[in-house]
């Protein structure tokens, strides 16, 4: 089991973990889980400018095609390569080796959830 | 609104094995158990399991009302076959894609898409000349018989059928010259190149030597079942016809002794993934009330020297000239076609995106559309629409996807 007590989670159900002034985003367990199985992944340019809560890109599974949102704001410093071989790895390991993207020149985004309060609030949608 | 979404005797087996459930005409069925790709790879791999009993029923017992319904020339169907065939409006419009089951003692069986076979029966009884007593308009009778006969002293629907196992299916009183007996029915599929050796596991019915579009009675897992080699994955397999009180029974059965071959239960999304690579088209995506058989691709589908409801409007619709026809193609990059999507060509939209999605045999993603006939060739590029890129592709032959060694 991955710890996560070092994440934030966004109410788009992507997560970020800031190390520093740089940051890796994905999205969370319960996100795969009702995606299904993921197919292909449309991802930012290195370099490219996000402000947080901006589209980051596109995440298909065989049901559908999703976007993406970043939970912070920063410039793209590296997309995950092997998503485009293998994006099943969003599925298996959504907060290991299923990483998206991560971030450089980070800004802190006090609208994000710490694990308790995002599974508090997938539990508030999924229960209704 | 509040719309109650009917359930198959195999509901809550699916919860059991923790399927996803998702609504789809008008039935709750498993979306996926575990993974769709697994579930696609097991059918194509091994065998998967298929709760099909949302599909409708519908017993025809007038032969001349079924001739006048559907696209093709029944009298040519001898008993124990199956054929494809669609059910067209007076415009020529499809209103659904059926398969005729053509019974021993006269009739026939209709197998008809879940969301439509309410809609099928009473356009079908609404076309019957032969006005009956019973009502056709209530869907019900009390013990209806679909592939029995009309005829109460004919105890089996089948050649074959053993006279110690009369079969459930026949000795069903006729109740008007169409009945809806879907509910009525379970139907599960076992579908892969495993599929055939399973099932001769459990019966003792010669079911290696059914025909692919024909059909036999016979026990399976003790269960009586009307065993029918059809499909609707581009696989071999079984379709297997049982009473409402038995599927769990059967299920269970063929799960259990399916371990040994690697089966998984697979669900709608499996189906439709599956169905894409083989070139099936799906009725409310790929065809409906809009289009007509000429321009989905189903010619083989109609015969035009008999009458029929609809056959005059093809005819026509041939002899102006057709604007559109249902291509496949195959993406030449990574992006994903979908329903709705836009095919554009130098920049112009000229035409639209059925049904896409990934094929995990092949190895890329795949699609069908219209498309003017100028762009219907094999080898035609033309792009796809993909959130406003025009992404990459080319038509391709259907079926996308053939078993490696039919039989």
């Amino acid at each position: 089991m991955a710890d996560l007590s070092g994440m934030r989670f966004a109410e788009t159900h992507e997560w970020v973990r800031k190390d520093g002034d740089t940051a890796t985003v994905g999205i969370s367990q319960y996100a795969q889980s009702q995606l299904g199985d993921v197919i292909y992944l449309e991802l930012p340019a290195v370099g490219q400018q996000l402000a947080a809560g901006a589209r980051l890109g596109v995440i298909e599974s065989v049901k559908a095609a999703s976007d993406l949102y970043s939970p912070v704001g920063g410039e793209v410093s590296e997309v995950n390569q092997d998503l485009k071989d293998h994006p099943e790895y969003v599925n298996e390991d959504p907060y290991g080796k299923g990483w998206v993207i991560k971030l450089r020149g980070v800004n802190d985004n006090p609208k994000l959830l710490d694990q308790k309060a995002y599974d508090a609030f997938v539990q508030g949608q999924s229960g209704s | 609104m509040v719309v109650t979404a009917e359930r198959t005797p195999l509901y809550d087996e699916h919860v059991r094995l923790g399927a996803q459930m998702t609504n789809f005409g008008g039935w709750v069925m498993p979306l996926q158990y575990s993974s769709i790709r697994e579930e696609h790879r097991a059918v194509r791999e091994a065998v998967g399991l298929f709760d099909l009993s949302h599909m409708g029923e519908l017993r025809v017992n007038d032969e001349n009302l079924a001739q006048r319904v559907v696209t093709r020339d029944l009298a040519r169907l001898r008993p124990g076959r199956i054929q494809y065939a669609m059910l067209c409006n007076e415009g020529g419009g499809i209103i659904d894609d059926v398969l005729v089951y053509a019974v021993a003692d006269g009739g026939y069986l209709m197998v008809v898409n879940a969301g439509n076979q309410d809609g099928d029966f009473d356009w079908i009884g609404a076309h019957s000349s032969f006005k009956s007593s019973s009502p056709t308009g209530g869907g019900h009778v009390d013990n209806p018989s679909a592939f029995g006969g009309g005829h109460v002293d004919n105890p089996s629907a089948f050649r074959g059928g053993h006279v110690d196992n009369p079969s459930p299916f026949g000795g069903g009183q006729g109740g008007g010259p169409v009945v809806n007996v879907g509910r009525d029915w379970a139907l599960i599929g076992v579908q892969g190149p495993r599929a055939v050796g399973l099932v001769a596991r459990l019966t003792s019915a010669a079911v290696g030597d059914v025909k692919y579009y024909a059909f036999i009675e016979g026990k399976v897992a003790d269960v009586a079942c009307v065993i029918s080699r059809t499909g609707y994955t581009g696989e071999d397999g079984f379709e297997l016809f049982c009473g409402t009180e038995d599927a769990v029974r059967l299920w269970r059965a063929l799960l259990d002794e399916g371990q040994a071959d690697g089966i998984r239960p697979a669900g709608l999304g499996a189906r439709d993934t599956l169905r894409l690579e083989a070139g099936m088209r799906l009725h409310g995506n790929d065809i409906d009330a809009n289009t007509n058989p000429l321009e989905a691709g189903l010619d083989w589908t109609l015969s035009l020297d008999k009458d029929f409801i609809g056959r005059d409007a093809i005819v026509q619709a041939r002899q102006r000239g057709l604007s559109r026809v249902l291509v496949g193609f195959k993406m030449l990059d990574r992006s994903i076609p979908r329903h709705g999507y836009a095919i554009v060509k130098n920049e112009q939209r000229v035409g639209t995106v059925t049904s896409g999605n990934v094929s995990f045999t092949l190895g890329y993603n795949i699609g069908m559309a219209y498309v003017p006939p100028g762009l219907a060739k094999a080898g035609t590029r033309f792009g796809v629409d993909v959130r406003g890129t025009a992404a990459p592709a080319e038509v391709v032959a259907l079926p996308f996807y053939k078993r490696p060694h039919p039989k």
